[in-house]
Order: C-alpha cells, then structure tokens, then sequence
C-alpha cells in the first residue's frame, strides 16, 4: 500500500521532523502530556509489581498452599454418638489422607505442649538458668512445609531421631540465648526438658510463620514426644501442603470431609474439625496485590490516554496555525492522503517518542524507589518491575490511540481546501 | 493549451447566490505570456483559481493540454496540479521553515523524485534565479524579491506545462517588480505558457497579451507590443 511505504520512506520522516522541529514549544509540551501518562503507568504498575514482589518474599518461607487441620467437637449426634464427642486424630489418619487425596504434596502430624492444642509448657533448665517453653514433636518433614533456617552448625530432626526416639531437640534463638551464654555455641550441649536431658542438636532463626509461632519454640522428635508425654497416636493437628496448582479451599473441604469419615461424624458437622488455611489468606493477599495492580493498570491508562487526547488537542491547534503551510502543499500537489499521512505519522512519532522517555524516566525512579527500599527487610516491596508485554501493551496502545487521535486533525487539514489555505492572510 | 468555452461560476453567500464567471471563453496557446487584468471583484483570481484547479466549475468545459479537467475529486486535482501546473503567489508561500533548496525541491517530493535527484533539480532551478548561493537560506534571510524568485524556482521546478502567476509583483517594489518580470519573461522565451493576474498597466504591457475582465465577462482580448522587463533592471 501507498501509505505503508510512506512509513519506511526517509522523506517522509524528513518532512515529519521539520515540521516537528519548526513547532519545538509545541512539540515539548505535547510530550510532557503523553510522557507524564507513561511515566505514572509504569511508576505505578512497577510499585505495584514491587508490593506484590514483597510480599511474595514475606510468605516464601511458608508453603502458600498449606493449611492446620485440628480436631474439635461434634454438634451434631451422629451413627449412635451423642453430641459433643471430641475426636482425636491419630497418627494413622494420616496415611490414609496422604493416600486417598492426591492433590495434598505434605501432610505432617504435629504435637505441642505450651502453645496450640494446649497442656502446660516443657520446664526446660540448663545450668542455673531455666524456663518455660513451648515444646513441639515433629517430623523433619515439616521443614517441607514451613522452612526452618537453623544457625550455621546446626541441623533440625532428621529421619533417625524419629526412628531411635533419639533425645535431641532444637531450640529457638530466644531460648538459646535466655539459656546459654552469649559467646556460647548451644549446639551439641544439653539441656533438661522436663528433667530428661537432651542434646541440643540446632538452634532456629526465627520466622513468622503461623500465629502461634514464637522465637523460645523447642522441638524434639514426634517419637520421643510421644513418649515424654505419653500421647500414643494422638496428633495435635495437622500441617498439611497441597501441590502449586491444586486449589486449597477445596483441599481442606477434602480433607475435613475424610476426617469425618474416619471418625465417625456427621458430613454435616461444621464443627467437629477446625483449621486455618494459609492459602486462602495468601490468596487474599495476594488479591490485594493484583488489585493495586489492576489500578495502577487502569489509572495508568486513563493518564496515557488523557497525554494522546493532548496531542491531539496540540495537533488539531497546530493544523489550524499550518493552514497555509498545508494549502501550498496541496497546490504544489500533495493529495489529501498525502497531508493525512503525514499528520497521522507525525502524531504518532510524537506519542512514541514521548512514550520512550517516560518509560525510561519510568524505569529510572523504580530504580530509584529500589535503590532505597532494597535494605528494608520489613517493607514488602521488592524488585519493582515492569512486565515486558505491559510495556508493549502500552506503546501499542499508544500508536493506536495517537494514529486514531491523529485522524481528527488529519481530517481538519484536509477539509480545509487550498483555495481557503491560500486566500487566508 | 488552455481552452475554456462558455465558464460560469458562482458563489453562495448566505441566501445570495454571486454570479462572479457569466460565460467565459478563453483560449490560450503554447508560449503565450499573458496577462489577465482587471479591478478588484471582476473574477480574475476566480478564472486563474478555476485555471489552476484549485476551485471547480460549475458549468463549462475546461481543457488543459488536451485533457479533458472534469470529475475533479481532491486527489485527482492534486495530482494534475503537480503534473500540469506550477504557481506563483503574490505572498511568496514559501514554508517557512524550509530553506530555499528544500522549498524548490517540494512539488518534487510530491512527483515521487528521489531525494538526491530532487536536490540536484531544485538546485539547477535556483540557479536559475540566480539564488545557488542562497539554496541553505530559510526565506526570512531571503528580500522580497529573493522569495519570489524561489517561489517561480519552486513552480518551475516540477517541470508545468502552464505557471500560474496571481499577482506576482504585488508585494513587491518597482524594481523588484521588474526583476521578477524579467525572470518571467525569459522562462516565457524558453517556451513556457504563463498567466499573470495583475492589477497593474505596466506589468501588463510587459505580457504579450492582455485579456481585460468586468463583471465576469472578458471585455478586451488583445495582443500587445511586449516591453522588455530588462530595460528597467
């Protein structure tokens, strides 16, 4: 076509740039419009990706998809039981969620003294200190699903602490240093838990994982704490982790109804199980997250598109000023289509130049914003960045509004006939 | 290589309807110098627009070098002006950010000429004029009569059967005035048609012919004895 060989012509953008370059107040007020929008959208799409960025940090030493599942009462009399029943979970239940819902990656029985699921807390004494701690037993899977950092020397259970109901435990850093001096390295000294002495074999840097979490937690082998206090087969709760893809909400539902199922209650019993699901928090969150993304989306474009209404406000100003210009174009034989490529062109080389330096300028304050926010742990914001088909996604709307904006003055130069053009003095 | 037969045209202002053309013939041969006089109001712009398609007709017939000028739409006027046509106007209209070189080298730029090809024409125009020196110079560095030797660099410069001149000299001093028709006439000598609007005798009488309009209708149509424009330089 005639017009798309005009766009790779070089005279073509020779004519674009002097008239560009005649008009130099105009052409830089019509790209601080443009380059404002573009610079708003990507400041705030990428402050926006930042947050979510952030806090994607703060919950990636959580498996986002887990959820504790915990048993509670009956409220309704169900298969000959009355009311008010509280079943225990049992260690045998898990293998039967682990096998018979295949979306759950981790399931990991939990027991505790002094925190969730209640009973007083291990006394534990070491030399002339002491205090009271909460005591948990796990397995080392748990790592799996909440990732335990432990210090440098260190390790957490492992596979033969369970096996031997080793006396090992790993502590909290509140507990190391409430315990042990501050020079002293708590790793492989012992301390008495309830008057049983156990080698510490880690001490753990501590996350927020869950609520109940604390900095003085201890842990020991859920076989050795099965023993300490007695429990048998009973589990506390359960810390359970769905694959990536699998949807929690319904993972838990799954896992609740099976629960009642093994124990015996009522499919309609609300109540008999509880649990907490990180996921459908983390999805909230995260919803926030894309939430300030749709924004800085919309209000992003919004600002682009109030720029290109500009440069169309200028160029239809500007066509009005080049009246004659263009009439002695027309009768030293420019065609209409001629004129109208060239102020289409002219305004849409203005739009994307304008576009460039504000994505650059853009791309320059997230830099910026990152630069000072990088050393502030606590503040969810990460990594300010702007996804690349965003950027495309703008410019090409961009080149489209400003060829569509461009029109309307385009068509007012070529209304105005020569004769009109030329008799204006 | 001009012929128009039984011209009218009129203009619509408000509920009246101005009759400016009443039936116009009007024949204009290869190589004549004419010019096209008359007093404000007597449709001379009005012929020459018509002549130069920048206005249509509203009855008659218009031939340009045996081509039929009818059916005109926007793009087909553009391109036989750019073909057919060159103009001269009496405010110079040179674009203003463009420097002398550049200024020529546009109805070029329209006809399609390759950029290098378009410079080494425009500048054997402005040669021409006398103006090689001036080609880097925008028009505001250029006197009065240097942009109107620019501007008939410009309209020669697309190769015109017929250069249109709506009053050339009118902007400009006695003997700037010369100058330019002194210009015109030798291109007239090398055989080129040219129309000159004026309002002056003496401009007039250095045409070889003068074609007198009243009230739309042309009311004289003679051959004269052409004053040399050189004589006065």
């Amino acid at each position: 076509m005639n017009s798309l060989k005009k766009i790779f012509d070089r005279d073509t953008w020779q004519e674009i740039f002097g008239s560009i370059q005649k008009n130099k107040v105009r052409t830089a007020i019509t790209i601080v419009g443009v380059l404002w929008g573009i610079f708003i959208y990507i400041a705030l799409s990428g402050s926006a990706k930042g947050l979510d960025n952030g806090f994607e940090r703060q919950f990636q030493k959580v498996a986002m998809n887990s959820m504790f599942v915990w048993a509670q009462s009956t409220s309704i009399p169900y298969d000959g039981f009355k009311i008010g029943r509280e079943p225990d979970l049992k260690l045998q239940d898990v293998e039967i969620l682990r096998n018979r819902i295949p979306q759950i990656k981790y399931i990991v029985p939990r027991n505790s003294r002094g925190s969730f699921g209640g009973g007083e807390p291990a006394n534990i004494v070491r030399n002339n200190n002491s205090g009271n701690y909460a005591i948990y037993g796990d397995f080392p899977e748990f790592r799996k699903i909440a990732t335990q950092d432990i210090y440098d020397g260190g390790r957490f259970i492992n596979e033969e602490d369970i096996k031997n109901n080793r006396k090992v435990c790993v502590i909290g850093e509140r507990t190391a240093s409430d315990l042990f001096e501050p020079d002293e390295n708590p790793v492989g000294k012992y301390v008495r838990i309830d008057n049983i002495f156990f080698k510490v074999v880690g001490v753990l840097f501590f996350r927020q994982g869950s609520p109940f979490d604390s900095d003085s937690d201890v842990f020991i082998p859920f076989t050795t704490f099965q023993n300490l206090y007695n429990t048998g087969n009973y589990v506390g709760w359960l810390n359970i982790a769905a694959y990536d893809d699998a949807d929690v909400v319904q993972v838990e539902q799954d896992v609740k109804q099976m629960l009642k199922r093994i124990h015996r209650v009522s499919p309609k019993d609300d109540r008999a199980f509880g649990s907490f699901n990180l996921g459908e928090i983390f999805n909230a969150i995260m919803g926030f997250a894309e939430g300030m993304t749709f924004l800085s989306l919309v209000v992003g474009i919004a600002t682009i598109i109030a720029g290109i209404i500009g440069i169309g406000n200028i160029l239809l100003i500007s066509v009005k000023e080049r009246t004659k210009e263009l009439g002695v174009r027309r009768a030293l034989g420019a065609t209409p289509g001629e004129v109208r490529v060239q102020i289409i062109l002219e305004s849409v080389f203005l739009t994307i130049v304008a576009g460039i330096l504000g994505i650059i300028l853009g791309a320059f304050v997230l830099a910026g914003i990152n630069a000072y926010t990088i050393d502030m742990t606590d503040f969810p914001y990460t990594n300010p960045t702007v996804p690349i088909y965003f950027v495309l996604g703008a410019l090409f709307i961009m080149v489209s509004l400003g060829t569509l904006i461009g029109l309307i003055p385009a068509q007012r130069a070529i209304s105005i006939k020569p004769i009109e053009a030329l008799r204006e003095e | 290589m001009i012929k128009i037969e039984n011209l009218h045209k009129s203009y619509k202002m408000g509920n009246n309807t101005l009759h400016v053309l009443k039936g116009i013939d009007f024949k204009v041969d290869q190589g004549e110098l004419v010019a096209i006089m008359g007093s404000s109001g007597s449709g001379k712009s009005t012929l020459l627009n018509i002549v130069g398609m920048l206005d249509l007709l509203d009855e008659g017939q218009y031939t340009l070098d045996d081509v039929i000028i009818k059916d005109l739409d926007e793009t087909k006027a553009a391109r036989y002006r750019n073909k057919f046509l060159g103009f001269v106007f009496q405010s110079f209209n040179l674009i203003n950010y463009k420097t002398a070189l550049e200024n020529v080298s546009l109805p070029l730029y329209y006809q399609g000429i390759k950029r290098k090809e378009r410079q080494e024409i425009a500048l054997s125009y402005l040669e021409k004029v006398g103006l090689k020196e001036w080609a880097t110079h925008l028009p505001s560095e250029l006197s009065g009569g240097q942009k109107q030797r620019v501007a008939i660099a410009r309209a020669m410069a697309a190769r015109p059967k017929v250069l249109l001149a709506d009053e050339p000299t009118g902007a400009l001093d006695t003997t700037t005035s010369f100058e330019v028709m002194d210009l015109i006439q030798k291109i007239n000598e090398e055989g080129k048609t040219i129309l000159v609007v004026t309002h002056e005798e003496d401009i007039a009488k250095m045409c070889k012919r003068i074609v007198r309009l009243k009230d739309g209708v042309i009311v004289e149509d003679k051959n004269v004895e052409q004053v040399l424009a050189s004589k006065y330089v």
